[in-house]
């Protein structure tokens, strides 16, 4: 009897979970596990959309790796941003986060205002940017030419699209401020008296009391900072877009890369091959590098995390 | 400090008093640097914004110099932005998406998180990873298939149903920041519900959503902006279709269209931004408010 009611007990505690859970169990079977398994499927096929799929082996890869004339430009791409931009996002992130957590007046203000610009939304901000920073009018450039500066040609010149979209990449660094001031907030004041009793400059407790103690949180936004490189979508093709200046609507017909291939990232190629030119094949096997390379990352974060991800547990 | 440095009938030994005025001097120093970089920091973060909309009230022929202050004040160039086919379109657009896909988020989010916040069931930390790896995985991975699913099977192209339908079951980002916020609920409050002779759904409804508003809002804060920001849902979904487009997707034609009207496109590039930073400025307090009022934080 007893046993009875246990099972049906336990029966009606699994049939509980499962109510609940239900939404995310259709979702995660329809727009994950369904759609990446497909994702494989399609990269050993030839489909344009029209004529039905047909397999055509490990031609896809071939051609990505080896004749797609946009693949590795993007990948450089990725490791430039990733290097530069990844790494100037979390040292600039700290370094403002330090100074709000430094200033005593006005703190509230300043919060606001450095934080404001995260807000803005990819597509109006990298719109304001390609205006602000264009070679013909824009402020930046009369700026630097009344000072005497060379004005560089920013998002119309190859070697300088990627600096100033790491431009405004810092403009909007109001997560990583929020994250670090956080973390700074939580260093014990002990540690400090500790360290300035025994003589240490601004400096050594820095490097000895604070960095130890935010290792983590930097950790943290390195990683997240690379697996948002992966997914860098909108900033340079917006920026590419507008920069080419020959796009009349917002049609399918645009040169992706704008200059000279200087803003492509991965997802890019997979509009590119997909929508642009309807060879669904390749345009999968672009998305698997992308999600290996991003969950080989999200691995990491995990694992590393720590702390992080459980708290609360 | 300053009141023994003030005491002038036992005046201080000339060398501690040295001491004391470099310290002060150095803490004024300190201060000013301190201060001198706020202040430049705060111009790298405002000047854009000023620049746009002082651009955005020039006349057409001023936009295009070098010009930094508008000569006259031209307000009526955003009434043209208004005026511009589709614009309210897109505005309607906008809000229906991020208004309809926060409310779905929320509504299919919440009882995931709490299931894997409260409930002790197998296959419960595999379910967390799982979510986690969706919530990292870039949207172009699953683009493809899903492209071909809701075009050549269901024929939505043209839609922003794509876009919607999906948030109907569960949002990784959402569910994840819920369930952490979930944790924070004491398991006592639960207990006590199931004492009182609340089933689960009840106890969620009537004990741990009312504790969870300020995490429910915050969700329902970053769905919003997603919608309101994303660009590559409506280019894959709605781009044949400009009745379908949205804001941050029909601001960037904007810019097509008027080629060399920095002004006029500026204009529409400030009303795209103006709603995001006044839901902020609300949804903050409310926020704050929410945190403190529910007492759960703590």
């Amino acid at each position: 009897m007893s046993a009875l009611t246990l099972a049906s007990k336990r029966r009606r505690s699994a049939l509980r979970t499962l109510a609940f859970m239900s939404p995310w169990l259709i979702g995660f079977a329809v727009f994950f596990a369904y759609p990446l398994i497909s994702t494989v499927y399609f990269s050993f096929m030839h489909y344009d959309g029209f004529r039905p799929p047909t397999w055509s082996g490990g031609k896809n890869w071939a051609y990505v790796f080896e004749h797609y004339p946009l693949f590795w430009p993007a990948l450089r791409n990725t490791l430039w941003l990733v290097l530069v931009m990844v790494t100037l996002r979390v040292v600039f992130g700290l370094g403002v986060g330090l100074l709000i957590t430094k200033i005593k007046t006005g703190t509230g203000l300043f919060r606001t205002l450095f934080y404001l610009p995260y807000l803005a939304p990819p597509v109006a901000a990298t719109m304001a940017f390609a205006f602000l920073l264009n070679p013909g009018t824009g402020p930046v450039n009369s700026i630097l030419e009344k000072a005497g500066v060379p004005a560089p040609g920013w998002f119309n010149d190859p070697a300088w699209s990627k600096p100033a979209l790491t431009l405004l990449a810092l403009w909007g660094i109001g997560d990583l401020m929020v994250i670090f001031m956080a973390a700074l907030l939580d260093v014990p004041a002990e540690q400090y008296e500790a360290a300035q009793l025994d003589g240490a400059s601004a400096w050594q407790r820095f490097r000895y009391v604070t960095l130890p103690n935010i290792a983590p949180i930097v950790m943290f936004a390195v990683v997240t900072g690379v697996i948002q490189t992966m997914q860098y979508y909108t900033q340079p093709l917006i920026a590419g877009k507008v920069a080419s200046g020959v796009i009349q609507g917002a049609g399918t017909q645009f040169e992706p890369g704008y200059p000279d291939k200087s803003t492509l990232t991965l997802p890019q190629l997979v509009y590119n091959l997909g929508f642009q030119r309807f060879d669904y094949g390749s345009a999968c096997v672009v998305a698997l590098v992308l999600f290996a390379l991003s969950t080989a990352f999200t691995a990491l974060l995990m694992r590393r995390r720590g702390g992080l991800i459980q708290a609360g547990d | 400090m300053t009141q023994v440095l003030d005491q002038p009938v036992k005046p201080a030994p000339p060398l501690v008093s040295g001491a004391e005025r470099t310290a002060r001097r150095r803490a004024l120093l300190e201060w000013i640097a301190l201060h001198s970089l706020g202040v430049a920091a705060a111009l790298f973060f405002t000047l854009p914004f000023v620049f746009v909309f002082l651009t955005s009230l020039m006349s057409d022929t001023q936009a295009l110099s070098r010009d930094l202050v508008p000569h006259t004040w031209e307000w009526g160039n955003y009434a043209k932005v208004f005026d511009t086919p589709g614009f309210l379109t897109w505005w309607r657009n906008t809000l229906v998406y991020a208004g309809l896909g926060t409310a779905l988020t929320v509504v299919s989010s919440v009882p995931v998180a709490y299931a894997l916040a409260k409930f002790r069931f197998r296959g419960r930390d595999l379910s967390l990873m799982l979510v986690i790896s969706m919530m990292m995985l870039p949207p172009q991975v699953v683009v493809i298939p899903m492209y071909l699913f809701w075009a050549k099977q269901l024929d939505l192209s043209g839609t922003l149903w794509p876009l919607m339908i999906p948030m109907a079951f569960g949002d990784a980002f959402s569910i994840f920041l819920l369930r952490q916020f979930l944790m924070t609920i004491p398991n006592e409050y639960l207990d006590a519900a199931r004492v009182d002779g609340c089933g689960d759904l009840g106890t969620l409804l009537k004990v741990v959503l009312p504790m969870a508003r300020p995490g429910i809002a915050a969700v329902a804060l970053f769905q919003f902006f997603y919608a309101w920001n994303d660009y590559f849902g409506p280019q894959i979904y709605a781009s044949e279709n400009p009745g379908a487009w949205t804001l941050s997707y029909g601001l960037e034609s904007f810019k097509g269209a008027h080629h060399t009207d920095w002004n006029l496109t500026m204009a529409a590039t400030v009303l795209v931004m103006a709603p995001v930073i006044l839901v902020f400025f609300f949804a903050q307090k409310a926020f704050v408010e929410g945190v403190t009022l529910t007492g759960v934080k703590g």
